[in-house]
């Protein structure tokens, strides 16, 4: 199964340490990192650039709008994203539960199965054929 | 569970004597009624595109699969005992399994894969715990600790064999919550999914997957121990496994339509337990079970209600389940240390063995259900001996007692109690009676199939 983890962090956390704290941090967590990945439990990864470099797009009066800065405004802010392949659920649990991040306080992750979304594409194709034919 | 089927007394005992034991249980854990979803429940596997990152040959990703689907349970059990941790053990036992696609398509699959996964997962556990000492002092001596056991632990068969009866009295330790015991006994030594067995009672994977969490934490703050039970407490801890194993089935036994998964579980489970500990309340668990399964398919119509026993097709019935039952709960009957399980098979062999309702041997069953009240007293137990009686000496007889225990107030919200008693005034003609008690009966019964039995009785005694 694979599975999402979305990674947030407060704002700030990092600029609060010292050199050598930021660099022991993150040298934890790259090396979690690579262990995960050299048992196969990674898909893929991917780290966001702060909050205030998002471009939020949205519909009003019937054109796209946009506003800088990201869609939801909460304490912590989306940092990053991992596909995770996993058991199932509690095995994603406990391989998450050791991200070093949490003992630092970078903040909560949170876990979302992939959705299956194959009858469903394999249904709208059968429709667009159909509706093509006609 | 099979008065209520036999008869057509009682309406839809159905469940009643498949949860005599686990009644009370059933509402501790308040675990909601099985409607296994469609989907089958099989063995996943967490390396598909691992070994397409890989490139690993499909001979030997195939390989790899069917080992971690027959041997992962006996492999993490191994872990468990070494490493003295679920979660570290899980960890090291997938670590090993991802060394095995890396390695074996360069060194070939090795003869005993067994041991070879055993020691990689050692290995990879070490290496593990000293990843987290170097980041960590505070893990240090756990580290030397931990490295030592695992050095000094013993690896022959004999101790492996029963690696999985440790998990198995761990993951169903009293202190643990009935829920917990449940779904942990089907993650660790089932081999499910947490999503299979979410689906399996209709809670969310979140839900499954904290009560699991929960459960875990559990064994790790009261550092419950990975170990058979000592002989003095063997009896009372099996007694805890075996109400596990019961509970599983019975979830399955009460989803008709499609609940033969978690039976087929159950079932499995009972196999497994009494390889690994033949005692005769094993012996009868997994009689009485299957004497229960080989019914399935007379026990509902096609559009999910109830038949009863009585007028069940019972060329539908399973011969081979039966003669299996039969035999183990022969065998334990002949071990003279028999419990409440062996008795209740007994009273489902009895059934069996019965060409029709009318010919069954309602005296023995009588007697049967004596001795199990002297096993077991229970009100429900009480219940399923008044229906015997009714039906070996009266309705008259059966109403009596039925009265008796109605008046103790034991039973008042049972509805199959009322049920039955509906049913006993029907058969002695007091109609607006049997009305009333099956009025109170469809105001206590919560399961559907039950529910629509009820209504077609009413309406039957209504038109009359």
């Amino acid at each position: 199964m694979k599975y999402i983890c979305l990674g947030y962090i407060k704002p700030g956390t990092f600029e609060g340490m010292t050199e050598d704290e930021r660099n022991a941090v993150l040298d934890e967590c790259f090396e979690h990192n690579d262990h995960l990945r050299a048992n196969g439990h990674v898909v893929s990864e991917l780290a966001l650039q702060p909050p205030e470099t998002a471009l939020t797009l949205y519909w009003k009066n019937g054109k796209v709008a946009t506003t800088d800065g990201p869609y939801a405004e909460t304490k912590e802010q989306l940092g990053g994203i991992l596909i995770l392949e996993a058991r199932d659920l509690n095995h994603a649990v406990q391989l998450i539960s050791q991200l070093p991040g949490f003992k630092y306080g970078l903040g909560p992750i949170e876990i979302r199965p992939a959705a299956d979304l194959n009858e469903m594409t394999q249904a709208s194709q059968q429709r667009r054929r159909q509706n093509a034919a006609h | 569970m099979q008065l209520a089927f036999h008869h057509g007394l009682l309406a839809a005992i159905a469940a009643t004597q498949v949860s005599a034991v686990s009644t009370s249980l059933r509402a501790i854990a308040r675990v909601q009624v099985a409607g296994v979803a469609r989907a089958q429940l099989c063995r996943a596997t967490p390396f598909a595109s691992f070994a397409l990152v890989l490139t690993v040959p499909q001979h030997v990703s195939r390989t790899i699969e069917a080992l971690y689907r027959s041997e992962s349970g006996l492999v993490l059990a191994t872990l468990v005992r070494l490493l003295g941790d679920l979660d570290l053990a899980e960890e090291a036992m997938h670590e090993a399994f991802a060394a095995a696609l890396e390695s074996w398509p360069r060194t070939g699959i090795p003869d005993r894969p067994r041991p070879w996964l055993i020691s990689t997962a050692r290995f990879k556990a070490i290496d593990r715990i000293r990843r987290r000492a170097r980041f960590d002092a505070t893990q240090r001596d756990l580290a030397v600790y931990v490295e030592a056991r695992i050095n000094d632990a013993r690896l022959d068969d004999e101790e492996i064999e029963d690696d999985r009866l440790r998990l198995i009295f761990t993951c169903c330790h009293p202190a643990l919550p009935p829920e917990g015991q449940v779904a942990l006994t089907l993650r660790e030594i089932c081999g499910l999914t947490t999503e299979e067995i979410a689906r399996a009672f209709l809670v969310t994977p979140a839900t499954l997957a904290q009560r699991i969490v929960r459960v875990k934490a559990i064994i790790r703050d009261r550092a419950i121990p990975y170990q058979v039970p000592v002989p003095q407490e063997l009896s009372a801890r099996l007694g805890a496994v075996l109400q596990v194993v019961y509970l599983i089935f019975n979830e399955g036994y009460t989803a008709e339509a499609t609940g033969h998964e978690l039976s087929r579980e159950a079932i499995r489970l009972g196999r497994l337990l009494l390889d690994l500990l033949p005692e005769p309340e094993v012996m009868g668990l997994l009689g009485l079970m299957l004497l229960h399964e080989s019914r399935r398919a007379a026990r509902s119509s096609p559009d999910g209600d109830l038949i009863l026993l009585e007028q069940q097709d019972r060329s539908l019935w399973s011969r081979d389940q039966i003669a299996e039952g039969i035999s183990l709960t022969e065998g334990a009957l002949r071990s003279r240390r028999f419990g409440a399980y062996s008795l209740q098979a007994a009273i489902a062999a009895v059934h069996a063995e019965s060409a029709s309702a009318a010919s069954t041997d309602w005296r023995q069953i009588t007697l049967l259900y004596d001795q199990l009240l002297q096993v077991q007293p229970s009100p429900v137990v009480e219940l399923n001996r008044a229906v015997a009686i009714a039906m070996c000496e009266g309705p008259e007889q059966g109403l009596c007692l039925i009265d008796e225990l109605l008046a103790r107030e034991q039973l008042s919200h049972y509805h199959l109690a009322h049920s039955a008693r509906a049913e006993l005034c029907r058969r002695l003609g007091r109609i607006p009676e049997a009305c009333a008690s099956y009025e109170k009966a469809l105001a206590l019964a919560r399961k559907e199939p039950e529910r629509r039995f009820l209504v077609r009785r009413l309406a039957e005694l209504k038109q009359q």
